[in-house]
């Protein structure tokens, strides 16, 4: 896998603890002057395997994870990644980072109306020119590595289909397979599972972490359900409220720590 | 149960009021405008000669007819592809889910003042600017499908999922590869439906225009009327109303042709 970012400018450059691929310091967020959803949140992501995020609904999973690829703009703070903070990167800059960190969504978001093929390939926009990308001329090699990316996650001979036509299993798959055909420094994934049944969200995360592995992409994923993220994390950070109340290995995450994340008593029994 | 009233919605006076005044309206207007059932059969006598001196249609000047008809088509095609031009990006300028306030005030001022016309007189404002003929008939139309199209596209626009925006943005793609992958893609079968609508459209305005000298089949129509050639205008009514179903059929196949 070849470095995608090439020479881009570094701008913004911050020294910063080495070993994790990303540092989150400080990182606040207020939709709503004086309404905090982030308070102050500082993390060091696991270099590989998955970094799951776990915490009730609304505790602000979501926007913590849509802070670091700056679709939701932070209110303050340092997400320092590849030697930038992200924060302060202008636009041009934040679209070269954007190409790096590949993101998984909870409704799959793909491009109902396009094929599974033209959805996966739309992983590599950030490299090709609007104008060529509207005749659908990818270099060659992209459209290799596409259809190797289907075989991979099992949606070989779908490449034709329309994304509406498929189960939402099968368009998770499509969801990852575009993730990673930006070939990404970085993983994000957004309740990759609670759209899916059981099984399937099994199937999913087991697809997801063995990628990650393979091709040595650190992941971070909320997720709600603390067995799967338990099964499939080497990291868990739990949030509550804003802050961070736990961060450390799956082992150590106790039932007391899961009643300081989620509150309440009677749940867990 | 005395003294309990079973209306159940209280008495709304101002409303009783409203629709007492809008009556009294409607009996003042019928009678201070003449329109009596007398008044209608005396008309319709002018009628009943008018419509004998219409038929047989008289179809000796053809080529009149043909020029005329050919001229209106080729206005009302041109019309609707320099208006779906000229709207794909002034739809996306005003569409508000994707622009700033600032950027979409702007366009949707130029459309809503491109709606504000009827098609007849922005064709007389073109006449006097650029004189008479088909020129002046394709430059009112455009304006007429900007103004349509401009805000159909920009309604449509702003009804797409922002999901798919969201992923496409999210893979660091520019601006316009956001619109080519993650908003035409949601928009494009409606588009096509609303242009053909807009052809349709056209070609009932390019009919009309020419009245007011702006080219097409309406100044012969408009000419044929004043000579009380009554049996020459049957002949083009009828053409017209061939044209307009050839249209129909037109678009349909566009449509087909676009699988929407």
């Amino acid at each position: 896998m070849e470095n995608a970012s090439g020479t881009a400018p570094q701008r913004g450059a911050v020294s910063f603890s080495g070993g994790s691929p990303l540092v989150i310091r400080g990182l606040a967020k207020e939709y709503v002057r004086g309404k905090a959803v982030l308070r102050g949140i500082s993390l060091e992501i696991a270099p590989n395997g998955i970094t799951a995020i776990i915490g009730p609904s609304g505790t602000g999973k979501s926007t913590l994870i849509r802070c670091i690829n700056r679709l939701v703009e932070p209110t303050a703070g340092e997400i320092l990644f590849e030697g930038r903070d992200l924060v302060r990167l202008p636009r041009k800059e934040l679209r070269e980072v954007r190409r790096l960190i590949g993101m998984v969504f909870q409704e799959y978001n793909l491009v109902e109306r396009l094929t599974v093929i033209e959805n996966v390939l739309s992983g590599r926009l950030g490299y090709v020119s609007p104008f060529k990308a509207w005749l659908r001329r990818f270099p060659p090699e992209d459209v290799r590595e596409a259809f190797d990316l289907l075989d991979t996650v099992g949606l070989s001979g779908l490449a034709l289909q329309r994304a509406d036509a498929l189960s939402g299993g099968q368009r998770q798959r499509v969801g990852i397979a575009r993730a990673l055909m930006q070939r990404p420094k970085l993983l994000l994934a957004d309740e990759p599972t609670s759209s899916l049944d059981p099984k399937t969200s099994v199937e999913i995360m087991t697809l997801m972490r063995d990628l990650a592995l393979a091709r040595g992409i650190p992941a971070v994923v909320n997720i709600h359900n603390v067995d799967l993220a338990r099964r499939f994390a080497n990291r868990m950070v739990g949030l509550s409220g804003g802050s961070v109340v736990f961060d450390g290995p799956p082992e150590a995450l106790t039932d007391l720590h899961l009643l300081s994340i989620y509150g309440g008593e009677n749940w867990l029994e | 149960m005395a003294g309990v009233s079973l209306a159940v919605r209280p008495a709304n006076w101002p409303l009783r009021l409203a629709w007492a005044g809008f009556a009294l309206y409607l009996a003042y207007a019928f009678s201070h405008l003449d329109f009596t059932p007398a008044r209608f059969i005396t008309g319709l006598e002018f009628g009943q000669k008018f419509v004998a001196k219409l038929f047989p249609p008289d179809f000796h000047r053809w080529e009149l007819l043909v020029k005329g008809l050919k001229e209106s088509l080729e206005m009302a095609i041109l019309a609707s592809a320099l208006g779906l031009l000229a709207s794909l990006p002034l739809s996306l300028l005003g569409a508000r889910n994707l622009m700033p306030a600032w950027i979409t005030w702007p366009a949707r001022l130029v459309m809503v003042v491109c709606r504000s016309f009827h098609p007849v007189i922005v064709a007389i404002v073109f006449v006097k600017a650029v004189g008479f003929g088909a020129l002046a008939g394709i430059l009112a139309l455009t304006v007429a499908s900007v103004g349509f199209l401009g805000k159909l596209f920009t309604e449509a626009i702003e009804e797409i999922s922002l999901k798919q925006v969201e992923a496409v943005r999210a893979t660091g793609a520019p601006f316009m590869s956001v619109v080519v992958f993650g908003v035409l893609p949601q928009v494009f079968a409606r588009f096509i439906g609303f242009a053909s609508y807009e052809l349709d459209a056209n070609l009932r305005n390019s009919t009309m225009v020419g009245i007011v000298g702006a080219g097409g089949i309406g100044g012969t129509l408009f000419a044929a009327f004043q000579r009380f050639d009554y049996d020459f205008v049957c002949a083009i009514i009828l053409s017209i109303i061939a044209m307009i179903v050839v249209g129909e059929v037109l678009t349909n196949t566009v449509k087909r042709v676009f699988r929407v």
